[in-house]
């Protein structure tokens, strides 16, 4: 009742404020990212007397930190756009980052560390290759919610990572690896360089490919979709098996960047994969969503945690931070929704 | 249209049992080109086992359904309209959140090429579907909005031009007017005389006596899965209609 008092009032206030509102909910994972850094640079310049943004150090480290969520969050707006949700992207981020730490010093004597990184990153990936097999197949087939089968692919996941690793990390020496985690070419790490290509891939999927064209079709009217003759079975496990794939991507960067194949790497990632969705402006309805968006909602997720570290404040803020950001950004999302009256099916 | 033209859709004998409910029973039926055959009865009459059947997602117990005068078994749905019938669903089969060119196109996108990768044409795609609206004298603003942005109907304009743009000769409708304003069926009106005229068949499914009268030819009256009549509509009126559907009159 409310909702409809609230819808025809911004009807009888013209379109003027509406397309005022929709601009800001369109563009506010940029405002958020903007906001915050000029922020960051009024704080640093008061406190400490330099530039926060007009460092190459700080955005190089910016960059780094933001590689994680964005290779999460590619996988993840994946699946959300389909309808879906992938809880279990963390800690199969964990278990690549460990198969790959295992693999690399089982094989190192035999294949030379160039070759033990081939087979590390072949194996970490073809080990991945089975959680996400089996959500698509359990959410797809089966019919099983994404929240819960993710869910407890998570546990999954969890349990085999700790385990494999027998409960603690695994530290690795191969020059190649850590190389490909801290080298830099012209300047930009490398870490970087490779989620860059990565995204190219995943936009170019999204925005241009049948496969993409799908994924929003799924979202948007499953149903409809299956009418259509399209094998939505086979496309919806293609995406739980791409997400975990630039989970395990991210996991071997881990182990790359630290020296070290970690369970625990992907475990702050979950959340932050999603927030970096849900603020770049996705629905979490499905339908909706775009690989620029993620990135700088990935982005903002980094300013926030590189920032806080870089100012000196107790790192446990930057979960507030990065919280109240989630919350602000879907309130802004609903409330352009109501107002705009663009709305759902029940107008 | 003539007599002599090839029924599009024919069917002799039809039956569908689900265990021992007999949904519908040797049920014949017959669709000219250019006419439009409205469906009646009550819930639970058999209409909408009769459609499922002829749109290929059910196979019929018993009987024959012939198109074009050849006689057809489907495979699925897929194969139904393959066979050049198509169901415009309640519910529109139309993804939301996509524009007119992707839901035209749903399932059988135009591609093009970027240097070597494949690219779905949305601009193509968009033209292509304007056109296809464009036929049934639907012409809209702008086309880059997603569906949802639509009214109602040209919701039901853009599932049907995405049937007649793959070449459909038969389109049954459940239910088009239900949950539209007075306008908007109307349109939805002008878009069913629109397909007569082009000599499309169409089946038309409603509880609205109006409608009816006001768009059919020919109304077909189910009662307990059996044929109870069929008048054609300058020679009837509303009330024999409602007799037919719940069988008071034994005149059938």
């Amino acid at each position: 009742m409310s909702a409809t008092g609230i819808a025809s009032a911004g009807r009888a206030q013209g379109s003027g404020r509406r397309n005022l509102l929709a601009t800001v909910a369109s563009l506010r994972a940029w405002l958020f990212l903007i906001v915050l850094l000029v922020t960051f640079e009024i704080w640093s310049q008061v406190a400490y007397g330099v530039s926060f943004i007009a460092s190459g150090a700080n955005i190089r480290s910016i960059a780094v930190f933001a590689v994680a969520p964005v290779l999460l969050g590619l996988g993840q707006t994946l699946v959300i756009i389909s309808g879906g949700i992938d809880l279990s992207v963390g800690f199969t981020m964990g278990l690549a980052s460990v198969i790959a730490a295992l693999v690399v010093n089982a094989t190192g004597n035999a294949l030379g560390d160039g070759g033990a990184l081939v087979a590390a990153i072949v194996a970490a990936l073809a080990v991945c290759l089975v959680p996400g097999w089996v959500n698509g197949q359990i959410v797809a087939r089966l019919k099983v919610p994404p929240f819960i089968c993710t869910l407890g692919m998570y546990g999954v996941t969890r349990g085999a990572a700790y385990i494999i690793a027998n409960g603690t990390t695994v530290p690795v020496s191969n020059s190649w690896l850590t190389t490909l985690g801290n080298g830099r070419i012209a300047g930009f790490p490398i870490v970087v360089l490779v989620t860059l290509l990565i995204v190219l891939a995943v936009h170019y999927l999204l925005a241009e490919s049948l496969t993409g064209q799908y994924t929003y079709a799924i979202g948007g009217n499953s149903q409809a979709t299956l009418r259509a003759g399209v094998d939505v079975r086979k496309l919806t496990t293609r995406l739980y098996i791409l997400s975990a794939l630039t989970a395990g991507i991210g996991g071997i960067l881990y182990t790359g960047r630290f020296a070290a194949g970690a369970p625990q790497a992907g475990e702050p990632l979950l959340l932050d994969s999603i927030a970096a969705v849900v603020i770049g402006g996705a629905s979490l309805f499905g339908g909706s969503g775009t690989v620029s968006g993620t990135i700088i909602g990935a982005l903002i997720i980094a300013v926030i945690q590189y920032g806080l570290v870089f100012l000196d404040v107790e790192p446990f803020w930057q979960f507030i931070a990065v919280g109240l950001v989630i919350i602000v950004s879907v309130l802004v999302d609903q409330s352009q929704k109501r107002i705009g009256g663009g709305g759902r099916a029940d107008g | 249209m003539g007599d002599t033209a090839e029924p599009l859709l024919e069917t002799r004998g039809l039956s569908k049992r689900f265990g021992g409910v007999h949904a519908l029973e040797r049920f014949d039926f017959q669709l000219a080109p250019g006419e439009v055959v409205a469906l009646a009865g009550d819930n639970g009459a058999g209409k909408s086992t009769f459609t499922k059947i002829v749109s290929g997602v059910y196979l019929p117990s018993d009987g024959e359904i012939l198109v074009g005068g050849r006689p057809v078994t489907f495979d699925g749905p897929q194969d139904a309209r393959r066979q050049g019938i198509e169901t415009i669903y309640q519910d529109l089969a139309l993804a939301d959140n996509l524009d007119i060119g992707a839901n035209v196109f749903l399932g059988r996108e135009l591609m093009t090429r970027f240097l070597f990768l494949p690219r779905v044409d949305r601009r193509r795609m968009r033209e292509e579907a304007a056109g296809a609206l464009a036929v049934l004298d639907v012409h809209l603003d702008r086309l880059d909005r997603p569906v949802r942005a639509l009214s109602g109907g040209q919701r039901q304009a853009v599932a049907i031009g995405r049937a007649i743009h793959f070449d459909a000769r038969v389109i049954i409708m459940d239910e088009p007017t239900a949950a539209l304003g007075v306008p908007e069926q109307r349109k939805v009106m002008d878009l069913i005389r629109n397909l007569r005229a082009k000599g499309l068949g169409v089946i038309f499914i409603s509880h609205n006596l109006a409608d009816m009268f006001a768009v059919s030819d020919r109304i077909v009256v189910l009662r307990r899965g059996q044929l109870a009549g069929e008048r054609r509509v300058g020679d009837t009126e509303p009330e024999e209609i409602v007799r037919l559907m719940v069988g008071r009159d034994g005149a059938a």
